[in-house]
Formats: structure tokens, sequence, C-alpha cells
């Protein structure tokens, strides 16, 4: 099954709403809860990460009997130092996105917990792409 | 302890989610940042917050959070209250500060979410 969500890059209170969407399929597709939790989780840290930081963009979801692929793509400014950025405490976040409760610098590690893989592409100037591979329990497909 | 008692330990109204007053509450946490929510907390937990924005909302579903207690009684946008309302979120607001909040909380026996 094949999702796709447009994450409109103006209005911060729409941000989630992609993930809760790709929430509320995995349910009802019966996937057991932990596992639709951390999916939950990584894709909406992403998803607000392309609104506030990239002002939007689009993320795709394949769920395979394997596993659940997202893939968050956005034209933003990319990120110039990737190590530093997986750092717990880093974040450039703007004054207005730290009001809204955003900019602990979380973000990204905390993607990489719930995630079985997570790749990072960012060219400075031209976008990030976000890959994250969540693998279902009992699958014995190992993350590419 | 019951929801029920957290809502009279801290005088608290509940705006949201009447139908849990009685489930059984063990652990407690308190965050203002969405990623700390995110990070560090789950199912079936309560987290004290200050932060009113719509946003949080959001967060506890996909967290799966029991439910959110506001502090020092802000004014709350009607978005917000409307959008747990919505989702059947657990939703309590104390004019109590954040501190006082979670003092009275944890003297009464809630434990912090690190102390699972
Ligand atoms: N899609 C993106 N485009 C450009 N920069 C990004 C993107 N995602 C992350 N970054 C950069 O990486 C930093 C760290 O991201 P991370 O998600 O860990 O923290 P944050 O978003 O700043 O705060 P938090 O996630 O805790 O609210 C950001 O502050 C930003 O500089
Ligand atoms: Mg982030």
């Amino acid at each position: 099954m094949k999702l796709h969500f447009d994450v409109p890059g103006d209005d911060l209170s729409l941000a989630g709403k992609a993930s809760s969407e790709l929430k509320k399929a995995l349910g009802r597709l019966g996937i057991d809860p932990v596992t639709i939790k951390r999916t939950a989780v990584a894709m909406y840290e992403a998803e607000i990460n392309m609104v506030i930081h990239a002002h939007g963009g689009s993320a795709d979801a394949e769920i395979g009997p394997a596993g659940i692929d997202i893939r968050l793509q956005d034209s933003g400014p990319g990120i110039p130092d990737l190590d530093m950025a997986m750092q717990e405490g880093y974040s450039t976040a703007p004054e207005a996105a730290r009001e809204l409760g955003f900019g602990a610098g979380m973000g990204l590690p905390n993607m990489k917990r719930n995630a079985d893989d997570l790749r990072i592409e960012s060219t400075v100037g031209v976008g990030t792409t976000v890959t994250i591979r969540i693998t279902l329990p009992g699958s014995t497909t190992k993350a590419p | 302890m019951t929801v029920r008692d957290v809502a009279k330990l801290l005088e608290a109204e509940v705006l949201s989610g009447e139908d849990k007053l009685d489930i059984e509450v063990k652990h407690g946490g308190a965050a203002d940042m969405m990623s700390d929510i995110l990070a560090l907390c789950g199912p079936n937990q309560l987290v004290l917050t200050g932060y009113i924005h719509p946003q949080v909302i959001r967060t506890a579903l996909v967290t799966e959070l029991l439910g959110l207690v506001f502090v020092r009684c802000k004014n709350i946008p009607p978005e917000t209250i409307k959008m747990a309302r919505q989702h059947n979120i657990l939703m309590l607001q104390t004019r109590l500060f954040m501190f006082s909040s979670c003092g009275i909380l944890y003297a009464a026996g809630l434990r912090g979410v690190d102390e699972r």
C-alpha cells in the first residue's frame, strides 16, 4: 500500500497531519501497536522538521509485508553538518518555532532511536531527503 | 492513583476525557518541548505542561499519552480544547504552577517516567 502526503510549510497547525493519517492507516491494517507508535513518532519528527526548517515538502509511505518505508523530501536550505545536526541539543530552530515548543534539538536523535534504519541525504541550497525504514516484527528481512 | 485523585490533588478542572477519571495512573512527566514529550513519554502516562498550542494534542496522540495537565491556568486556545475533545484526550487544567503540581503528585505517589 502506498500513501502520498503534501506537507504545507506555511501552517504549523497542520504539521503532524500526515503522520496522524499514516498512524490511522497502520491501525486499520492491524499492525502491532509498538511498531505503529515508533513509526508515528519518527515520521512526526521528520514532518515537523520539514515544516520548521524547510518550508514544507512531501512525504511518501510504502507499507509492505516486511516493513514500512517513509521518504520525506524538501527543497529547503539543507543541513551543512549532519554529524552536528544528529547530536542531542543541537538546534537552529527559529524563535517562532521555539515558542511553539520545538527546537530542543531532540528530533533527529529521536528519529534514529525509533527507526530501524534512518538515512539523511542533504545538499545545502538544494534540500533534504529523509528515509525512515521500520521493520515489521516477525519479518526476517533486514533493513537494507 | 486514579486520574480523579490527580484532579482532586491539583484542584483541577476536567476539560476533556471525563470518561477516563477512574483510570489508574502510575507515571508522569513534565515538559514544554514537544520533542521531549516525543522522546521521553509514552502510553498510559500523564504529562504536565505549560504549553497550550493545539500542537500539544497532536503530540499527545502520536505518543499515546493518557492525558495532559495544563499548569498555571493560562488562556488555553479553544482550538486546543476542541481538538482534545475530538480525539478524546484527557485534559486537566490547574491554577497551580508547574513546580508545585509536580511536587504534590510525587508526594502522593506518582512516579517519573524515568523511574519505570
Ligand atoms: N529538513 C531539514 N531541513 C533543513 N535543516 C534541517 C532539517 N531537519 C533538521 N535540520 C537541522 O538539523 C537540526 C537538528 O534537528 P532536530 O530535529 O534534531 O532538532 P530541532 O528540530 O531543531 O528541535 P526539535 O526536533 O527538538 O524540536 C535543526 O535544528 C536544523 O538545523
Ligand atoms: Mg526537529
